[in-house]
């Protein structure tokens, strides 16, 4: 490879140093190494569950689950299949992190703009937020806010009350629960032509600015649309919902819309550690619409609303929603922390009992990682399509 | 410099600033200003950086806040009131150094941003006002693009453009030439001399001299926050009464 | 108007209303109406929260004692914690044998004192020993052989485990993590597939899947009458887990380090490897410091995880002890001494990560 070689060498030059017969070479190589490691290991595999008198094989699904779920989306108990219960696993998975999302969308906005609050008391309780829950980890959280916190909750019959509405105790988190009656159908209804008429006010808005210049208020239009007039509607056709209300019953509610302790804990405790997160990736989105871009908004006469509206939150957003997209990856694959505490999610019903009862840990290990594989693949993708559309165009 | 600008020149005060100060917390960055531009008239300002040249030219639209004296910007006077400093800055157009377009935005949008939001105007007449500009700053076949596709040139040239669509009465510049490459100033240049020949009230930031000479009626000298020299442009170069500014002319100038 | 001859202005301090106390609350707390009540809400909600507090932690909590009857005072039984305290440390390791903890841990932060001042000479050198000698150094003063008595992992536990995990979960990664980097940037089709599957399986799932995984698919997958440590499957787990994410942190340096660099390298005749251990990582890795001191800060929460699979980290000794019928109740106290630690630990390092990231972009500034 010298560079003084005379250049007859060249031609007698040995085929191992030819770059392309030596990357050929090392893949060759390497691909025969790896499928030898796993041929090694399935083996083996084979051969150790052989031993164990473990059966192989997706058999096991269509046979009888014979154990009870704390909490199911969908009808479950213990004579349906162990393929049932990796649906209600999978359901209660997906709950919690919808949950979780949700919550933990809105206080992280929250903590976040707060942090660029001028009023340097809110600035700094909201700095002092997220120093202080995104540096514990979080299953200390979730074990405190279950063992610590609800635990030391009252027993259903000193229940702390809100209002006589809802009931925290022990035993969880009662909610009333509504129950639509026959005249329920004119809000659903209300609330339909609602929507509808928001969409359409909000296109005739936006083409009427275009041709006038004259601005509508959307916004209050559409409060007005979707809020007040099923309100309205609710109210005309006099209160047609009845409360289920939870109800005392020796040592425990009945009725209404039970939460329980262990959804309660896992919901707050992720939100309450992601919203840490959210909020310095928030911050950070807000920070990267540079000064200039306010002040150029400012003086061209822009209102602070309309500026926030119209040049800071879409370049905000930009910024934003990739690593907003990645918390919530992590909130989901943090959600499989239920276990801890005896949420039903997909690693407590799956990998623990599931697995502990058949024994098939390849088949029901490789099953939970491909449900949390395929999520985060799926949201990848539709990130790198969002990042494509949206880029800003450079030169 | 054509005779139909001097014309204008002889109408009333547009802005007023008298007994001005400004602090940025202990730092004293604008002492007693005093100034009163009228109608049409073009002023350049100059001076070392960290003079409160910009500072100055920044309260006129209230990017910055005065805390004692008084700035009454065509008729209407600047404090706290959030409908008065509106109402100013839809009739002060102000031109940054670093160009500060909407980077999400194309050009054209960036244009008819605050006509329509601002001013209320129907979309094609925004437009059809937008692409006039666009004419006028030679860059009419780059509506559609995006301004990270533009050279600085270009962009500082919307940016003018985008400042003019709000039909102001005033345009502040501060630095417009001063992020651009050396090639590029006389495009910039040539747009604010076309727009100071057509009677715009400007008060520009800058060191292009040349562009004071042809285009100011007075040139200030700004220094430590205070101004130290006004004058027109042949007793501002030729004789300039300070040591002060003797001196920075005599650097500014001698390359 | 500006005098004809120039007589400089005297500086003169500002209102009064805007600099001083008052000003600085007029400023930042009162600036308007909707800031003041926000002040005022905010105000009402620390008096809500931090006296409370204070009584419950200081003023009537209970310090010295040697049992339950001892908290008397209404308030946190830290009595609970300083009776634990050993455990919480050093789990179930035997009591005599502890100087060796203390040692290997105390080297440790004597050999990582120079790193941080500026001027030390011969950093790297020190920082090869602390990645490849140390560890070896650490696993005979733990574990034992040389005439030291030997100790089970399954008498390790406490905050030393939890150091364990997330230190040997680093340095075991980043040399994998490394390859894997180079082996996502490699221009060969099948190295390049590989390394993209084995980083994007591993980071597309939780790790507790992965744990599960190595502590039960594992003892699997060897041969018949090879038996893994419970510790050791954990830290094999963890390490191609965090090698995944480490693979990551160091992609971004290499994507950061400028084209020419490469060219640069192939010019002077540096062979693939050379020019990698010599132009590029140098330059790479010292960018990508501040990514893996953030990763190291979301290993060492992640190791609490260990407890699922039934090890007893700081974490898990604190539980442990919570269930202790001699001390039951004090769930509280055990979290939050729990958390303060965690908590010290990953501020600590958040904030080293922080200085050296403002270090670094000034550096590149201009």
């Amino acid at each position: 490879m010298s560079d003084e070689a005379p250049l007859t060498k060249a031609a007698k030059t040995s085929i191992l140093n030819n770059p392309t017969f030596r990357s050929v070479t090392f893949q060759v190589l390497m691909g025969a190494a790896v499928i030898a490691f796993f041929g090694y290991i399935a083996n083996n595999t084979l051969h150790n569950m052989a031993q164990r008198g473990i059966s192989t094989g997706f058999g096991f699904l269509d046979q009888k689950a014979g154990f009870g779920i704390l909490m199911s989306l969908i009808e479950y108990d213990a004579d349906h299949s162990y393929g049932r219960t990796f649906f209600v696993g999978l359901l209660n998975t997906l709950l919690v992190s919808f949950l979780g999302i949700v919550v933990a969308t809105i206080l992280g906005f929250v903590i976040g703009i707060a942090r660029l609050s001028r009023n340097w008391l809110i600035a700094r309780l909201a700095t002092a937020y997220v120093e202080i829950f995104r540096n514990i980890p979080l299953l200390l959280q979730i074990l405190f806010w279950y063992f610590a916190v609800l635990s030391a909750l009252p027993s259903p019959r000193q229940s702390l009350s809100f209002l006589g509405i809802g009931y925290l105790n022990v035993r969880g988190l009662y909610l009333p629960a509504p129950v639509p009656e026959p005249g329920f159908l004119a809000v659903e209804i209300a609330l339909l032509f609602g929507v509808v008429a928001t969409v359409a006010v909000t296109i005739w808005a936006h083409r009427r600015q275009d041709r006038t210049g004259q601005q509508f208020p959307v916004f209050y239009t559409a409060l007005a649309l979707v809020v007040g007039l099923p309100s309205l509607v609710f109210a005309a056709s006099g209160f047609p919902v009845s409360w289920d209300m939870p109800v005392l019953q020796g040592f425990n509610f009945r009725g209404g819309l039970p939460l329980i302790p262990e959804l309660v804990a896992l919901v707050l405790s992720l939100s309450i550690y992601t919203a840490a997160f959210i909020a310095e990736i928030v911050r950070a989105g807000i920070l990267a619409v540079s000064h200039g871009q306010t002040e150029a908004s400012r003086a061209l006469g822009l209102r602070p609303g309309l500026t926030l509206q119209l040049v800071v939150i879409p370049q905000a957003m930009r910024v934003i929603i990739p690593p907003l997209t990645s918390q919530y990856l992590n909130l989901t694959k943090n959600s499989s922390l239920a276990t801890a505490v005896g949420y039903p999610d997909l690693v407590a019903v799956w990998s623990g009992t599931t697995l502990n009862q058949t024994g098939q840990a390849v088949e029901i290990i490789l099953m939970t990682m491909a449900v949390y594989l395929t999520i985060s693949l799926l949201i990848s993708m539709l990130m790198n399509w969002y990042n494509r559309r949206k880029a800003l165009v450079e030169r | 410099m054509t005779d139909q600008a001097d014309e204008q020149v002889s109408n009333g005060p547009i802005i007023q600033i008298e007994e001005m100060h400004k602090w940025y917390g202990q730092f004293h960055v604008l002492r007693d200003i005093n100034l009163v531009v009228k109608r049409g008239e073009r002023f350049v300002i100059c001076g070392p950086s960290g003079s409160g040249k910009s500072t100055l030219i920044r309260c006129i639209n209230r990017l910055e806040e005065h805390q004692q004296g008084r700035i009454v910007v065509d008729g209407t006077e600047l404090t706290n009131d959030l409908k008065n400093i509106e109402i100013i800055r839809r009739e002060v157009g102000m031109v940054f150094q670093h160009f500060n377009l909407f980077p999400h935005l194309t050009i054209l949008d960036n244009l008819t941003l605050a006509p329509i939001w601002v001013r209320k105007m129907p979309k094609s007449e925004a437009v059809e006002v937008a692409m006039g500009y666009l004419e006028r700053v030679k860059i009419p076949e780059q509506a559609s693009k995006y301004p990270g596709q533009l050279s600085g040139g270009q962009q500082q040239r919307v940016a003018i453009a985008r400042a003019l669509c709000m039909n102001p009465k005033i345009m502040l510049f501060d630095e417009p030439t001063s992020a651009l490459d050396p090639e590029m100033i006389k495009e910039v240049l040539d747009v604010m001399i076309e727009l100071a020949q057509e009677g715009m009230t400007m008060l520009c930031v800058t060191h292009e001299m040349g562009f004071a000479k042809t285009v100011a009626n007075e040139v200030i000298f700004m220094d430590e926050g205070q101004i130290v020299e006004k004058a027109e442009p042949e007793t501002f170069f030729n004789h300039p009464k300070s040591e002060r500014t003797k001196q920075f002319l005599s650097q500014i100038l001698s390359h | 108007m500006a005098a004809d001859r120039f007589e400089p202005h005297p500086e003169l301090a500002p209102p009064a209303m805007t600099i001083g106390v008052v000003g600085w609350l007029r400023q930042n707390l009162f600036s308007s109406v909707a800031s003041s009540v926000l002040t005022l809400l905010a105000l009402y909600l620390l008096y809500l929260v931090i006296p409370p507090l204070i009584q419950w932690a200081i003023v009537n909590a209970n310090w010295f004692g040697a049992n339950r009857d001892d908290c008397t005072g209404g308030g946190a039984c830290w009595v609970f914690i300083a009776k634990r305290l050993h455990q919480f440390i050093y789990g179930f390791y035997p009591e005599a044998e502890r100087w060796r903890v203390n040692l290997t841990f105390g080297l440790l932060v004597v050999l990582m004192v120079p790193l941080f001042i500026r001027a030390f000479p011969k950093k790297v050198w020190l920082g090869v020993f602390l990645l490849f000698g140390y560890p070896v150094l650490a696993f005979f003063l733990l574990y034992g052989g040389f005439g030291l008595e030997r100790i089970a992992t399954d008498q390790w536990g406490g905050l030393m485990l939890t150091l364990v995990l997330s230190a040997v979960g680093m340095v075991a990664s980043l040399p994998l993590g490394i390859l894997l980097a180079l082996g996502r940037r490699s221009s060969m089709p099948i190295v390049r597939t590989f390394c993209v599957a084995f980083i994007e399986l591993w980071r597309g799932v939780p790790l507790i899947t992965v744990l599960f995984m190595s502590s039960v698919m594992l003892p699997l997958f060897l041969p018949e009458g090879v038996t893994l440590d419970k510790l050791l499957r954990a830290l094999i787990g963890i390490t191609l887990f965090e090698s995944a994410y480490m693979a990551e942190v160091v992609r971004g340096g290499l994507q950061a380090i400028p084209g020419g660099q490469y060219e640069a390298a192939k010019a002077l005749g540096l062979s693939f490897w050379k020019s990698m251990s010599l132009i590029v990582m140098p330059q790479a890795l010292k960018l990508v410091i501040p990514g893996i001191v953030n990763t190291f800060i979301a290993l060492f929460k992640d190791t609490t995880l260990v407890i699922i699979i039934g090890l007893f980290d700081l974490l898990g000794a604190v539980e442990a002890a919570i269930k202790d019928p001699n001390w039951l109740g004090y769930a509280i106290e055990g979290y939050v001494f729990a958390a303060l630690v965690f908590w010290v630990f990953c501020y600590g390092m958040s904030r080293y990560s922080q200085a050296l990231e403002r270090q670094l972009s000034t550096g590149h500034t201009r």
